[in-house]
């Protein structure tokens, strides 16, 4: 026996096939998201919404912070001072060369008729928060679209390589940090020379693979940016190698290295900007690649004709 | 208001609509407090979504589980919908599960509640790990187990503006 509920009684769609309705649309943004990439514009126009009430549950644990800092005990800052211009003074001497020595650089690169190296500039951002996400090794930087910042722009801070900005805000961005299970570093081995790509691990630290078992790598080695994927400058210092694993049944050494920068800190960084373009080789273009595909259809498309016929 | 298990012993007045939702954006902003580094804190968002859901569910239902969780996914930096299918499954199970709990004392709601936030985080798990996430960690799951603890607290807390002044009336006793 069927009962139709009098009206007053009606509470829209039944609570299973709302479930679905919604699961279905959380399913499918997850697929969208995590597959094409394609919703980054959903994100941005999101984020206009939570960003102010993410700066409102961050106004306490700053204001804790700047009373700290404000709290400072004279005898701290004296001793900070103190060491602050050690530094300087250790480092005057390469620092006073290093003017010199660009500039010889330049004339013997002009003399060897090499494109000459790209400065290093770029803007400093500060470190807002990590993102709460525990999957993941995310930082966002209070720089977005606002100032010109790009997803794929590097990031370094004043020891070396933190990551690379992954997503952009209007005022903010996210930087993924090389210590990111999904994040990889073209780097070479400043003793060796020898070039590898250092991939992140998701615990702090990094690993270089791929080396053979036998590969001349030994703890404490520098690894510095190799710049051969033309978006990182060569040169900055990426990792330390704290230990290599060496076992014969595997082909390859298992070679664990820290994160030089002050990665999981919070302070400032200097988000460089965009590398110019490396040219790639002529029959990689993708305007050579694109004739050479519309070449093979006509051909294809004759020859059927000629079929037809 | 829903017949519970204290009914017979306080009434409480009618939810006003504005509570609820100053006490979703009160958990919203405590979801968004800095503190990535204690793994082990609860879902504020998820505990109050789902206490409104038993308590109200014709008021609490999916659809502000789901924008609830669209807005944690953007706040998170997470992928887009792994809050909204946990909090959305966690409110049709706290919906359904209603009739049931109130009858219930405080202790064994907050059991009939466990499983609910323990959903929340599995489902997110089992998302990110098919997306290609790591483990994060057993740490994870002591949010839920702390928030359980938290109901009967959370209960007289959100119940608060409902109750009606004590006043022994000798002539109309009720």
């Amino acid at each position: 026996m069927e009962h139709q509920p009098p009206p007053f009684f009606k509470r829209g769609p039944a609570p299973l096939a709302l479930l679905s309705f919604y699961v279905a649309i959380a399913v499918a943004l997850l697929v969208i998201d995590a597959r094409l990439q394609a919703l980054d514009v959903v994100r941005q126009a999101l984020s206009l919404f939570t960003h102010p009430l993410q700066q409102l549950a961050h106004l306490p644990a700053h204001s804790v912070a700047g009373a700290g800092d404000y709290f400072v005990s004279l005898a701290h800052l004296r001793e900070e001072n103190a060491r602050l211009q050690q530094a300087r003074i250790e480092k005057a001497t390469t620092l006073l060369r290093t003017q010199q020595l660009e500039v010889e650089n330049e004339r013997l690169r002009k003399l060897l008729g090499v494109r000459e190296r790209q400065q290093a500039s770029g803007q400093v951002a500060q470190i807002l928060y990590a993102a709460r996400d525990p999957y993941t090794r995310r930082i966002v930087i209070d720089k977005g679209q606002q100032d010109q910042i790009a997803a794929g722009l590097p990031v370094i801070d004043d020891a070396g390589v933190v990551g690379q900005v992954t997503r952009v805000f209007p005022f903010v961005a996210e930087v993924t940090l090389i210590t990111d299970k999904e994040q990889a570093v073209p780097v070479q081995i400043v003793r060796t020379g020898q070039r590898s790509v250092v991939f992140g691990l998701g615990n702090g630290q990094l690993e270089l693979r791929f080396l053979p078992a036998n590969a001349d790598v030994q703890n404490g080695d520098v690894l510095v940016t190799s710049g051969l994927d033309g978006i990182f400058l060569p040169g900055f210092p990426v990792a330390r190698v704290v230990h290599v694993e060496r076992d014969t049944s595997y082909s390859f050494a298992r070679i664990f290295c820290m994160p030089l920068a002050g990665v999981e800190n919070f302070s400032e960084v200097i988000v460089l900007e965009q590398r110019p373009p490396v040219a790639l080789p002529t029959e990689l273009t993708p305007a050579a690649g694109g004739r050479e595909a519309k070449a093979a259809k006509s051909t294809q498309a004759r020859k059927k004709r000629l079929r037809r016929d | 208001m829903q017949t519970s298990y204290r009914s017979s012993a306080r009434i409480l007045l009618p939810v006003r609509p504005w509570f609820i939702a100053c006490s979703l954006a009160v958990a919203l902003l405590l979801n968004l407090l800095p503190t990535a580094a204690w793994p082990g804190l609860p879902d504020w968002l998820a505990l109050v979504l789902v206490f409104w859901s038993v308590r109200e569910p014709r008021r609490v239902g999916m659809g502000l589980a789901f924008l609830a969780g669209i807005a944690m996914d953007v706040a998170d930096a997470g992928l887009l919908g792994q809050h909204a299918l946990a909090y959305v499954l966690a409110v049709y199970g706290g919906g359904a599960l209603s009739r049931r709990i109130l009858w219930f004392p405080l202790a064994q709601q907050a059991l009939h509640v466990l499983p609910l936030l323990l959903l929340v985080q599995l489902v997110q798990v089992a998302v990110r790990l098919v997306a290609g996430a790591d483990f994060p960690g057993f740490g994870y799951f002591l949010g839920p187990l702390l928030a359980t603890l938290l109901w009967p607290v959370l209960t007289f807390a959100l119940l608060l503006p409902q109750h009606q002044p004590v006043d022994h009336d000798a002539n109309r006793p009720l």
